[in-house]
């Protein structure tokens, strides 16, 4: 028989889930807790200055891991703190086990101080979420929660803790077994072999991979399959690096900012094998005009996927994996000669256009300079906005996990978090976050949390005074009309990582600036790196809002 | 970023349809289901909720109108955690025709 209270039990269940590392802010509800994970010789603490960073580096950690990682918050105010976090794990299906405290059960509904209903708050945005009412019950959520946020589709799952429950002793016979990943159905066979053949008989293929294909493992597979039946292969911007940049095969990445040549490659294709990818508006453009001569194979994990915005001629319901590992010995060997001379004619006529990449003084010069300077083994996180359009476009991502950004949610304030959560997760690594002047600010004060823990991570920063995607989109679409996104007092960075702690170089005033990005990225431990950009410089092409992605504007 | 411009959805259909649920008996269970439809702005016409023979267990009614969404709906709803299963009838089932006599 074993005795401990809930807060205890819940240690000793993240222990044997394999959680090695926590990161959050405690609280009043949270204490009991807090006060039981000081005891844990296994599990690491990482104290957040923001729970919404707490999340995102728990992001970040899940992103380079695939494994759940949890974070912390105390009840009221720590709880909402997390929300968009969460919101942001969602849209991107990562897994991630959040732990809140709650007041005593018997205030919960009396507006207690510092309750609000998180539970309610996070239907939405959670795969599920438990408000948990007994100590006992957290014998079977905790495993529970686990299993629901790594298993199928990953995605975000919720605990919220009653302080009373924490505190409640209870005793048990055995530990329940630690979570693993529950497999969904086999594939449907004859789905998978109809799909084999239509790809056998096309004559314009395409393969457009998303982040299911990063989640699954199935990168290498995919590139097989690519490889095997002579697919030109596109990529979303969550699955930037499933197929290396430089693959013969690539087409890079499609949709708003996407190259001319992807677009109209997709635009001829006659099939499409969309592969752990859900059709979302930014890579598609307008549904109805988006390969329009193309059948459409479509594989995914998640049955509500299917059929969603665009029919699919088959819908293999099933993990990438489980899918390409039948499929690929139905595949013929096909060189596709003429296709891929044609797709080789568009690229070459109509490429990616990258002014200034020989210069490291500019938004792609710098980018490319990073790149040089380091090699794959580098993590890379962005913040949201041009920049982050423009390493999408520009860095030579050449392997799955390499690459971390927020998606779905595009949510300022995600990079720097969550490279704090990659370095955790990988400490032999450098990681690199590229970011905005906007976006940085939206969680600066995790420079603390980077100082505090010397990690390897270093910040680029790059710095055009306004929040400069609004400013290119005010300067294209709404009459030159610039309001509200141009900053009219630039702080010192430069200072303020200074008074974090955290070294930084000036590469605007570095006689030679490629010199001076080596070494800082060369060094190991936090630094910034600041670098100005010409606030007109634009993310080219970009498919106009509601346009189709044929229609592009720029590059 | 930019807003979509969104092609509009039909929402053809008027013929009702009643879906069936088996979920699992604790609280939450309604707020999963009633939030899923609301935030997917899909509306529900009526809904009926009571434990099983087995209390572990209640089922659920809901009266809906058929629209291009549906199956996306019930999709959707296949994939909550306290969502055992699914059915769908026709409007002549009798389940809200039987109750009609307390909302006149
Ligand atoms: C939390 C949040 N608020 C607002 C937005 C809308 N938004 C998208 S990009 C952007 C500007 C980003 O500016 P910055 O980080 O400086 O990057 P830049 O575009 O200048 O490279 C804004 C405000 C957002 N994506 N996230």
């Amino acid at each position: 028989m074993m005795q401990m209270t809930g807060a205890e039990l819940i240690v000793r269940l993240l222990e044997r889930q394999g959680v090695r590392t926590i990161a959050g802010i405690p609280g009043g509800a949270i204490l009991p807790l807090y006060d039981a994970l000081s005891g844990s010789e296994l599990i690491r603490h990482v104290l957040a200055r923001h729970e919404q960073g707490a999340g995102f580096i728990a992001q970040g950690m899940a992103r380079v891991s695939g494994q759940p990682e949890v974070c912390f918050a105390s009840s009221g105010p720590g709880a909402t703190n997390l929300v968009t976090a969460i919101a942001d794990a969602s849209l991107d299906s990562i897994p991630m086990v959040a732990i809140t405290g709650q007041v005593p059960l018997a205030m919960i509904g009396t507006d207690a101080f510092q309750e609000v209903d998180i539970y309610g708050m996070t239907v939405p945005i959670t795969k599920h979420n438990f408000l948990v009412r007994s100590a006992e019950e957290l014998l079977e959520v905790v495993p529970q929660a686990f299993r629901i946020a790594m298993s199928g589709r990953p995605g975000p799952v919720l605990i919220d803790v009653p302080k009373d429950v924490q505190n409640q002793r209870i005793a048990f016979e055995a530990y329940p077994e630690p979570a693993r990943i529950q497999r969904g159905p086999a594939p449907d066979e004859a789905a998978i072999e109809a799909a084999a053949t239509m790809i056998n008989e096309a004559e314009r293929p395409v393969l457009y991979l998303g982040g299911g294909v990063i989640h699954s493992g199935a990168s290498q597979l995919a590139v097989t399959l690519a490889e095997q039946a002579g697919l030109p292969t596109t990529m979303t911007l969550m699955a930037l690096g499933a197929m290396p940049m430089d693959h013969p095969l690539s087409i890079g990445m499609l949709g708003m900012h996407g190259a001319r040549y992807t677009n109209f490659v997709l635009e001829e294709s006659d099939l499409l094998v969309c592969v752990g990818a859900r059709f979302d508006d930014r890579a598609i453009g307008k549904a109805a005009q988006f390969c329009p001569n193309a059948k459409i194979v479509h594989i995914d994990v998640d049955p509500s996927e299917l059929n969603k915005i665009k029919r699919a001629h088959v819908a293999i319901n099933g993990d990438v994996t489980d899918v390409l590992e039948r499929l690929l010995p139905r595949v013929q060997v096909k060189l596709r000669k003429r296709w891929l001379a044609h797709v080789e004619g568009l690229k070459s006529r109509l490429p990616l256009q990258m002014p200034g990449r020989d210069d490291p003084r500019t938004h792609y010069g710098l980018i490319h300079a990073v790149a040089a300077a380091l090699d794959d083994e580098a993590i890379v996180t962005t913040d949201v906005g041009q920049h982050q359009m423009w390493v999408a476009q520009a860095y030579p991502f050449r392997r799955p996990r390499q690459w971390l950004t927020s998606g779905g949610l595009g949510t300022m304030g995600f990079g720097m978090p969550a490279a704090i959560g990659a370095a955790l997760a990988a400490p032999e690594r450098t990681v690199v976050c590229f970011s905005g002047d906007g976006s940085l600010k939206m969680n600066i004060q995790e420079l603390a949390t980077l100082a505090d823990h010397g990690l390897n991570v270093k910040i680029v920063l790059m710095n055009n005074s306004s929040l400069g995607l609004v400013y290119q989109q005010q300067n294209l679409f709404y009459g030159k009309r610039v309001f509200a996104s141009r900053y009219h007092r630039a702080p010192d960075f430069l200072k303020i990582a200074d008074g974090f702690g955290i070294p930084a170089v000036d590469l605007d005033t570095a006689a030679n600036p490629r010199a001076a990005l080596a070494q800082a990225l060369g060094t190991p431990g936090p630094c910034l790196i600041h670098a100005s950009i010409a606030r007109d410089e634009f993310v080219y092409p970009m498919v106009p809002p509601g346009g189709a992605n044929t229609e592009m504007i720029g590059g | 970023m930019i807003e979509q411009v969104a092609e509009p959805l039909q929402q053809t259909g008027f013929a009702k349809v009643v879906l069936e649920l088996d979920v699992n008996n604790h609280a939450g269970v309604m707020s999963h289901i009633c939030n899923l439809f609301a935030r997917r702005a899909f509306n529900v016409e009526g809904i009926l909720c009571m434990p099983m023979a087995n209390p572990e267990k209640s089922r659920i009614w809901l009266l809906v109108f058929e629209d291009q969404r549906l199956e996306q709906m019930v999709l959707q709803l296949e994939k909550l955690i306290d969502v055992l299963a699914v059915r769908r009838h026709g409007a002549e089932h009798e389940v809200f025709e039987r109750l009609e006599r307390f909302f006149h």
